[in-house]
């Protein structure tokens, strides 16, 4: 009986996980392929340069999809986080222009996107709201903030570090790859620990699985909800200043329509938008593979409507992919 | 006479799972038959192949003498088979009216003929001598018995010839139940066939005229109902004999552990006193409505308390959260596996230790090891089955969920344990399993308060009762003082100064 215990029965639930987790894998491998069938776009496309590229355009949409996975296995969603990156890079740029020292700049942006969160949280754990509507007014709010911080012109901030976050150094070569791809898979690491190894991210599991099993078990959901959305705020901050770094000024009209790519990228990881489901590895493969799509469509000399229509079927299939998956899973 | 329905070797398969594998099943015009088996014998199965959700394998089904093969749920409704599900189907936000009718209108080109529509609707409450249900009262404000009183309306106005009825009395009180018998005795005046369902043997022997038990996906044994002994039943159901279905383990009780006194929530209860010792079960009798779950949920702090105090260890704990509950050691159990219960989408293993990572983390970071092996343990001490600790909880069956529900408040370590309706969708042998249970929790000097619709069980496993009824909990006697008919004469109402007079 004992042994028996140890690996067997466990089998088909592990080969199952084991799918669940390749699966977006191959739909980058497979995205990847596509575009390198093409014999005249393969040379250009298929360079470390090239791949330099994708990753610094992943990042901003990365960065943001770590706060955004936690909100969408919560069971909440988020509608601000484009929004919040513009006001928070236009808020870092206007600090660099008012002389704070760029390590402050870069605290207080990070802060700023906390506080915003935490705005959201309040609203929706606190006052009991829908998550949709709440963010969607917060949408407003944040653009709305950063067009008057603005004086609704762009902000340019004079030449600090910051701007070496995604600098392209060596364009040739695939390293050194800009600190903030570094930084990126660095907070992706720690939070895919915290989603799957912690009690914290546990408790992000069951709140969004099921609500009331949650306050059952004695999870004190409001708080936990709050956390969760200044913590995924502070994400969006982080991508404000990446944002700021590679535009190298604070633009009120940057990212708009930001966070659909940052939901597509996290549904495409997998995750549930009814909760409960979802990982940051399968979000980090969401974003790069809508970043190698744009990549790779603009390297075919595809116009941007064609790319727009294509990220919109790869989103549809993704998520109906992930039901059939279900489904056998469930019979 | 030619069977209303005739089921001949019926097989069906999953991969390497044999459902169904031999079933035979007739049912005459006008007979109530119940189909009695453990979970996962194959009775939903078998329902979904009737109601043409799945195409069985091989063998032949038979309507009216003539084959029938049912490719969709459309057809077989229009077929005129109709199924009542425990979870019940309908639309919630619409009114009774429209949910009777729903799908068979009476419309030209899509316009509705309100006048008649609502003239089809009462006809058919009026049938089954429920005209007190008001027509244009959203469904969902209408209590579960009502609900179900309108869904088996339905069955009425597609004409339909079979009523498949799937433990149509889980959620219904004594007196609902009674009602419901008197419902379906007039379905079989009216010639229709009704294949009952359920997991209470009584209540089959009650109200069916013949019955099939399904074993492992084979049909093991029919006959009639009146010649028929119950531990035969019993018998051949499990494939062995259970002897006691109340194991009791002898208990003694200790100093109180748990005391509500005068407690009133919102709405329910409007006052609740009771005593909880060491050691003690502690039934709750009442109508559906009555206030039990709601004095669960108060206590627990789920729900807010509107007066009276609540005290733990002989100290006022009144208005404490499910957090602060479950620190002092009292876990419990939904009524509602699936909509509170369990999270149904995350694995087995989380499911039960999610109130007490203790021992499996440290730092607050979970080792999957020592989780799979905690997981691992209970599973065996409680006789779960699954593949393992990593499996979804929603693939498991009913009792096996339960089972893992109860776990949780295994592994916190609950010295006091609110179960409510801990065997509501469980077959027998879980039940009996989790009846031992309770006695051993009780013997180790745990407190349980068990909440029950079943008077047999709370009878057989209590050590004292209590009956609620509009919200007020009687005075709590010791279970020899209580028989079924003294419990529901106070359940529904009839004070002992009544009968007495």
């Amino acid at each position: 009986m004992k042994n028996r215990s140890a690996d067997s029965p466990d089998r088909t639930t592990k080969i199952r996980t084991l799918l669940n987790v390749l699966g977006p894998f191959l739909g980058l491998a497979f995205v990847i392929g596509l575009f390198s069938l093409s014999n005249e776009v393969r040379p250009y496309f298929l360079t470390g340069a090239n791949f330099k590229i994708i990753l610094i355009q992943t990042v901003i949409v990365a960065t943001s999809a770590l706060g955004m996975t936690m909100i969408i296995v919560s069971g909440g969603i988020d509608l601000s986080a484009g929004s919040m990156v513009a006001l928070t890079s236009v808020a870092s740029a206007t600090l660099l222009v008012k002389g704070y020292s760029p390590s402050a700049a870069v605290v207080l942006t990070v802060l700023a996107g906390g506080c915003l969160g935490l705005v959201n949280g309040i609203a929706i754990a606190g006052f009991r709201m829908m998550p949709f509507i709440v963010t969607l007014g917060m949408m407003g709010i944040a653009r709305g903030t950063a067009k008057w911080l603005a004086g609704n012109q762009t902000v340019n901030p004079p030449e600090t570090p910051i701007n070496n976050i995604m600098g392209l150094v060596d364009p040739i070569h695939l390293f050194p790859l800009p600190p903030g791809v570094w930084i990126t898979i660095g907070l992706a690491v720690l939070m895919a620990v915290v989603m799957r190894q912690t009690i914290f991210g546990r408790y992000i599991f069951a709140i969004g699985s099921n609500e009331s099993t949650a306050r059952l078990c004695g999870i004190r959901v409001r708080l936990q909800k709050l956390i969760i959305y200044a913590v995924a705020g502070s994400f969006f901050g982080l991508a404000g200043l990446m944002q700021l770094s590679r535009l190298t000024q604070g633009d009120p009209t940057a990212a708009i329509g930001l966070e659909l790519d940052i939901i597509a990228a996290v549904v495409i990881g997998g995750a549930s938008l009814s909760g409960g489901a979802g990982s940051i590895l399968g979000s980090m493969i969401g974003a790069l593979i809508m970043a190698v799509l744009r990549n790779g469509s603009n390297q075919m000399g595809w116009p941007t409507y064609m790319q727009e229509i294509i990220i919109g079927v790869v989103i549809i299939l993704a998520v109906g992919l992930d039901r059939l998956r279900q489904r056998r899973n469930n019979i | 006479m030619t069977p209303r329905l005739r089921m001949l070797g019926v097989k069906k398969s999953f991969g390497a799972t044999h459902a169904l594998r031999n079933v035979n099943l007739d049912v005459s015009p006008g007979e109530v038959h119940a189909l009695i088996g453990e979970n996962g014998a194959g009775k939903s199965t078998l329902m979904k192949i009737l109601s043409g959700a799945y195409t069985p394998d091989a063998g032949k089904i038979e309507l009216d003498g003539r084959e029938f093969t049912s490719t969709n749920p459309w057809h077989a409704r229009r077929s005129g088979i109709a199924m009542i599900y425990q979870e019940l189907n309908l639309a919630p936000h619409l009114t009774v009216e429209e949910n009777i009718l729903l799908g068979d209108e009476p419309a030209t080109f899509g316009w509705i003929h309100r006048s008649q529509r609502r003239q089809m609707a009462r006809e058919a409450l009026a049938e089954l001598r429920h005209e007190n249900i008001p027509l244009s009262a959203p469904v969902r404000s209408r209590p579960i018995a009502e609900q179900q009183v309108v869904e088996i309306a339905r069955a009425l106005v597609g004409k339909s010839k079979i009523l498949i009825m799937d433990e149509p009395t889980s959620s219904l009180t004594e007196v609902d139940t009674k009602n419901l018998f008197a419902v379906i005795a007039r379905l079989r005046e009216r010639g229709v066939s009704i294949i009952y369902i359920s997991h209470f043997l009584e209540e089959c022997k009650q109200v069916s005229d013949r019955y099939t038990v399904l074993r492992d996906g084979e049909s093991v044994g029919t006959g009639e109902m009146a010649s028929a002994d119950l531990h035969d039943i019993i018998r051949l159901m499990v494939g062995r004999e259970i002897k006691d279905i109340y194991p009791r383990t002898p208990h003694r009780l200790g100093k109180p552990v748990l005391e509500l006194r005068a407690v009133a929530g919102e709405t329910k209860p409007r006052c609740v006193d009771l005593l909880l010792r060491e050691g003690e079960i502690l039934g709750i009798a009442g109508l559906v409505g009555a206030g039990r779950t709601e004095t669960l949920r108060a206590c627990f702090g789920l729900d807010r308390l509107r007066s009276g105090s609540v005290w733990v260890d002989s100290r006022e704990q009144t208005h404490r959260t499910p957090k602060q509950r479950l620190r002092e050691g009292i876990g419990l159990l939904s009524e509602n596996r699936k909509e509170e219960g369990l999270m149904l989408n995350r694995t087995l293993a989380e499911n039960l230790t999610i109130t007490r990572h203790g021992p499996i983390a440290k730092f607050g970071v979970i080792s999957n090891r020592r989780q799979n092996q905690v997981t691992m343990d209970w599973m065996q001490r409680l006789d779960v089955r699954a593949r393992g600790p990593t499996q979804q909880i929603s693939e498991l069956s009913g009792g096996n969920q339960q089972k893992v529900a109860f776990g949780r408040l295994l592994h916190h370590n609950a010295r006091v344990l609110l179960l409510d309706e801990p065997t509501r969708g469980v077959d027998v042998g879980s039940k009996v399993q989790i009846y031992q249970l309770m006695g051993q929790l009780a013997a180790e000097g745990k407190a349980i308060v068990f909440v029950s619709s079943y008077l047999a069980e709370l009878l057989g496993v209590c050590d004292t009762i209590g009956v609620m009824c509009r919200g007020v909990l009687s005075e709590i006697r010791p279970v020899s003082e209580w028989t079924e008919h003294s419990i529901i004469s106070v359940a529904i109402g009839h004070t002992e100064a009544q009968n007495s007079r």
